[in-house]
């Protein structure tokens, strides 16, 4: 009887958490007559028009080039940028390091709402809008808090006795982060730049917000903007939809160790 | 222990400049504009110091109040559920099972995908013609078919029903790394005690995860202050402003209207419910979980 209830309620986690997007995953194999069927046809008839047509009319290989430049600048960046901080945060003795901490940890609360008109009027100044390093300026200031909170933890982590000998033997801090803890952290430093990567890949509110070009749009937009007023062209949304997405699953499904790590090790910020 | 070669300020400052340029001075900026009256993309127009009016127009705005009402309700209405859920989840994937590795990738799916992408999800399966949702409600009768996202009532929880599906496996992320860094021993000590397994999850489990259960709480409150994603694509505020959250309402004035001086006091509104709520909850769970990740 234990085992029974136990086994319906892993049955019903998996159907409750998987069964809503592999229903629209499968619409985006079916032709219009099947998606608009009363009752649903199930299995589609595997037909790939709507990626034709997602690729070819609505340029979604465009949206995933400019997500891919856009959320891999800002992840290269901010990892660098977050190690230096988190190196001095985890082994410099500093009375203020704390308070640090703890006002990212603020910042990283806050609503977007709450700097975007700033921030727009800021970009608008610098002429950064509608430009690749106005959203990733933007984006890494976003994701620095989460990054720093982690690769912080993560190097309190290291062993000191090696660094240390490396300081005895003349290196210069520089140094020894450059040769002996970003090597050693790599793992760590590795997980946080999924973690960044993936939270930007899906930004919307600041992408929407700066990015009004077309041209310059990330995938996120492109899908959340998807023309068709009366009638939604769904097969199309879903083909796009899962071209967004299937990366992140991969990514997630191959890293999902370090990712449950990063998230629940460092439990900052989701 | 600093060095003289590379002082602490080199490693920091890059950090303190992002942070400082791009989030910290834009909040005090917020809160600057939201006494001035100003339109956003015609700032030549200039700015008109107008010191209270902004928040004074904002408690007789009807249309405010419904939509600080309406992130109220999907704030107590969502995150709950989401940390009993996670609980739940958290409760099965501590288990050792065959498939256990299986489940917890499944388990990640939603929190990979892109909230606009679960958006439109949502809203193709409440579809009013061909939505599943509609099918599984009535079949195949369609003449009964509701159409949940253009209905007041309905629309709201809706969104609630696609937040949650979303997020309830972060919430129970957390809960399992709580219910990993409980000791074997305690379940042992209470077995020969005599506990059952209710008085085992009750007296033993229930204490030990409070921290994480509060921590997931947190993060989920202060992310559901924030939605807006969920409501630009599934529903733009509507029906009749039925959600029309705090968030969407200040990107509403500020960037469709330009009204960047009420949509400040809008945004910093919404600031100081998450500080209100975020401090609430820091009390609640006292210092020892801040302590605990305070670096050395």
């Amino acid at each position: 009887m234990k085992r029974i209830t136990f086994a319906a309620s892993v049955v019903a986690i998996g159907a409750l958490t998987l069964l809503p997007f592999l229903w629209f995953m499968l619409t985006s194999w079916k032709t219009a007559s099947e998606i608009s069927a009363i009752p649903p046809v199930l299995l589609p008839s595997f037909h790939w028009d709507n990626y034709r047509s997602a690729v070819e009319k609505y340029g979604v290989f465009h949206y995933i080039a400019n997500s891919a430049i856009v959320a891999g600048s800002t992840t290269l960046i901010s990892i660098l940028i977050a190690s230096l901080a988190g190196f001095a945060l985890a082994r410099f003795r500093l009375c203020w390091a704390r308070f640090y901490l703890m006002l990212l940890l603020a910042l990283s609360m806050f609503p977007q709402i709450a700097i975007a008109g700033p921030v727009w009027r800021l970009l608008n100044f610098l002429d950064w809008l509608n430009s690749y390093q106005g959203i990733v300026a933007a984006y890494i200031s976003l994701s620095l808090p989460f990054a720093i909170w982690v690769l912080t933890t993560f190097f309190q982590e290291l062993p000191y006795d090696i660094e240390e000998a490396a300081l005895i033997d003349g290196c210069s801090r520089w140094q020894a982060l450059r040769l002996i803890v970003f090597p050693l952290a790599a793992p760590g430093v590795f997980t946080a730049a999924i973690l960044v990567f993936i939270h930007v890949w899906n930004e919307f509110f600041f992408a929407l917000i700066i990015l009004t070009n077309p041209a310059l749009q990330t995938l996120p937009v492109g899908i959340a903007l998807f023309p068709g007023e009366y009638t939604m062209p769904w097969g199309e949304i879903a083909a796009a939809s899962t071209i967004a997405t299937l990366p992140l699953v991969a990514l997630t499904l191959i890293f999902q160790r370090r990712i449950v790590q990063g998230l629940s090790a460092g439990a900052v910020k989701g | 222990m600093s060095n003289s070669r590379d002082p602490v300020w080199r490693f920091l400052l890059p950090s303190l400049v992002f942070v400082g340029v791009f989030s910290l001075y834009p909040i005090l900026e917020s809160f600057r504009l939201s006494f001035y009256r100003m339109i956003l993309t015609l700032p030549w127009l200039g700015q008109k110091f107008v010191a209270w009016e902004n928040y004074r127009d904002l408690i007789t705005d009807p249309v405010a109040l419904g939509s600080l009402t309406t992130s109220m309700i999907f704030v107590i209405g969502t995150t709950p559920i989401e940390v009993l859920l996670g609980l739940a989840m958290a409760l099965v994937l501590n288990e050792s099972f065959r498939g256990r590795g299986w489940l917890r990738a499944i388990v990640l799916i939603p929190w990979a995908v892109p909230t606009v992408v679960s958006s439109q999800m949502w809203r193709f399966i409440f579809n009013d013609r061909y939505g599943f949702f509609n099918f599984l409600l009535f079949g195949n009768a369609t003449q009964f078919y509701w159409a949940p996202l253009a209905e007041p009532g309905l629309a709201l929880m809706s969104i609630m029903t696609a937040d949650i599906w979303k997020t309830s496996s972060f919430a129970g992320l957390i809960i399992l790394a709580g219910l990993q860094g409980i000791p074997g021993e305690l379940y042992e000590a209470a077995g020969i005690d005599g506990a059952g397994p209710w008085q085992k999850f009750r007296y033993v489990t229930l204490p030990m995860i409070k921290p994480a259960l509060l921590l997931a709480l947190l993060f989920r409150t202060i992310d559901a202050l924030k939605v807006f994603d969920l409501v630009f694509v599934m529903t733009q505020g509507g029906p009749a402003d039925t959600t029309n959250v705090l968030q969407f309402y200040g990107y509403k004035k500020t960037f469709a209207e330009g009204m960047i001086g009420y949509g400040s006091a809008i945004a910093v509104t919404v600031f100081l419910v998450s500080l209100l709520l975020s401090i609430l909850y820091i009390r609640m769970l006292g210092s020892g979980l801040l302590r605990k990740e305070k670096p050395a």
